[in-house]
């Protein structure tokens, strides 16, 4: 059974996550401290926290996960887990992992704050990750915070929330993958999208 | 902007069992709620809300059994009130699977509450529900501050004196994500949304805005969002008793011109 490690920064609801792995015959294990990379065939990053408050507390772990991706294993970053792969954040001090270059931005402040809700994913390229939906597929955001990264190529689908944000992206080479929404609770398109997250390491 | 309206069901749970009264009094049994909850999945309902109403001592393990058994059945978001009195609470319903928790007389009782939850798990899971009443001229002092709106607390029981316009933006400040506005009045009546004071509400903050309370007809639904700038629509009645389905209400905004998740 694939093993499915989904770091717990000790804060939040991974509970849903967990739900939703395991309806797909996967083995979620959440953990605080990751240390040998043979216990997990993939890694998620989830969504709940502060940027600073994380990048500060992640410790030797920071060092795990640079070497995690070096090897091209797959990482699955989930909204806030999905801004730690850049190198700032406007969300406060603190260092991402700089897996990307690039930082997060605050949503424009003429729109309400969090941006909460169902909204469409607007595909700009193909990927792995979003095979099988269609090209305007509903899913869930709760955030105030969204990537900006300075390589174009690695954004897979935007989201207009005031601003066209990236809204997933993805480097295939580097086996690194980002949504910015919440698969665990965007209902069918997202079991589609973690059931293609886990597809990746099956091959 | 492609942020679609909400459709929300309310769950308003008494010792297990879904239930529904008017002017929150006069319950009557409405279902169970993890059968209810699999069936607004699957008609396409963009969250759940579940308020316990509870009154027994063994209130806090009741709550924690049905939230987890209806999160189990759930790939939306999941927002869980009723009795939350303290951060650790809020952990506790939030570890058995809950998205958000809503927080009524407590955050009344102690604004800085507000403040220690939006805080240690983030503003996106701390909603603040209003069960606000209308002021007539009658009401004695709250009329002659030039108040609307005053809010209540208890289940709609216990007056406040707090005037609703003020104390939204208060717990906006404190750090609350969204606000779930109940109108007392209209609560049951199936006699429609109260406009003015949604209205009031969506003016005064810049967070996202539930109305809730007194949905009957799906004109209601689209009055609601037609005449303010509300983010959801929360209904009970009209899906428990399947008047309508969410696609009836769904397909009926669609027409209207309201984006929806269809």
């Amino acid at each position: 059974m694939t093993k499915i490690g989904i770091l717990d920064y000790g804060v939040g609801n991974l509970y849903s996550l967990k739900v939703a792995l395991e309806k797909l015959d996967v083995q979620p294990i959440t953990t605080s401290s990751l240390a040998s990379t043979n216990e997990y065939d993939e890694l998620i990053l989830p969504g709940v926290g502060n940027f600073s408050r994380v990048t500060r507390s992640l410790g030797q772990t920071r060092d795990f996960l640079v070497n995690w991706v070096k090897d091209s294993n797959p990482l699955l970053g989930v909204c806030l887990g999905m801004q730690l792969f850049f190198e700032r954040s406007e969300e406060g001090p603190g260092d991402g992992l700089a897996l990307f270059s690039g930082k997060v931005r605050k949503l424009p402040s003429i729109m309400k704050i969090p941006h909460i809700g169902w909204n469409l994913l607007r595909t700009r390229r193909q990927s792995r990750l979003l095979e099988g939906l269609g090209n305007d597929s509903w899913v869930y955001f709760v955030h105030s915070f969204y990537p900006e990264p300075s390589d174009k190529q690695i954004v897979v689908a935007e989201t207009n929330y005031g601003v066209d944000f990236a809204s997933v992206i993805t480097s295939e080479t580097k086996s690194i993958y980002g949504t910015q929404f919440h698969p665990e609770k965007s209902g069918i398109a997202g079991e589609r999208i973690l059931k293609n997250f886990v597809a990746m390491c099956r091959n | 902007m492609t942020l679609a309206k909400r459709i929300i069901p309310c769950l308003d749970v008494k010792d297990g069992r879904v239930v529904k009264g008017i002017h929150f009094v006069r319950l009557k049994d409405a279902g169970n709620p993890v059968e209810l909850a699999s069936r607004y999945r699957d008609e396409g309902a963009d969250e759940l809300v579940f308020l316990d109403i509870t009154a027994s001592p063994e209130k806090r393990t009741i709550i924690k059994n049905i939230v987890r058994s209806v999160a189990r059945e759930l790939d939306i978001p999941f927002t869980v009130g009723g009795g939350i009195r303290s951060a650790d609470d809020a952990r506790e319903i939030l570890s058995n699977g809950a998205d958000k928790v809503a927080i009524n007389t407590k955050a009344i009782e102690n604004p800085s509450l507000v403040t220690e939850i939006a805080d240690r798990f983030g503003q996106q899971c701390c909603v603040i529900a209003i069960d606000a009443k209308r002021v007539t001229t009658g009401d004695s002092q709250s009329a002659r501050y030039g108040k609307q709106f005053e809010i209540y607390s208890y289940g709609a029981r216990k007056a406040t004196g707090i005037d609703a316009i003020e104390w939204a933006k208060q717990v906006e400040g404190l750090g609350a994500g969204e606000l779930l506005v109940t109108s007392i009045d209209r609560d049951g009546t199936q006699s429609g949304y109260d406009i003015e004071l949604t209205r009031m509400m969506c003016d005064s903050v810049n967070i996202p805005v539930i109305a809730s309370g007194g949905c009957g007809k799906l004109e209601h639904f689209a009055d609601v969002f037609r005449a303010t700038n509300a983010d959801a629509a929360l209904a009970a009645s009209v899906f428990h008793y399947e008047e309508y389905s969410i696609p009836n209400v769904k397909s009926y905004l669609k027409e209207k011109g309201i984006l929806v998740r269809i």
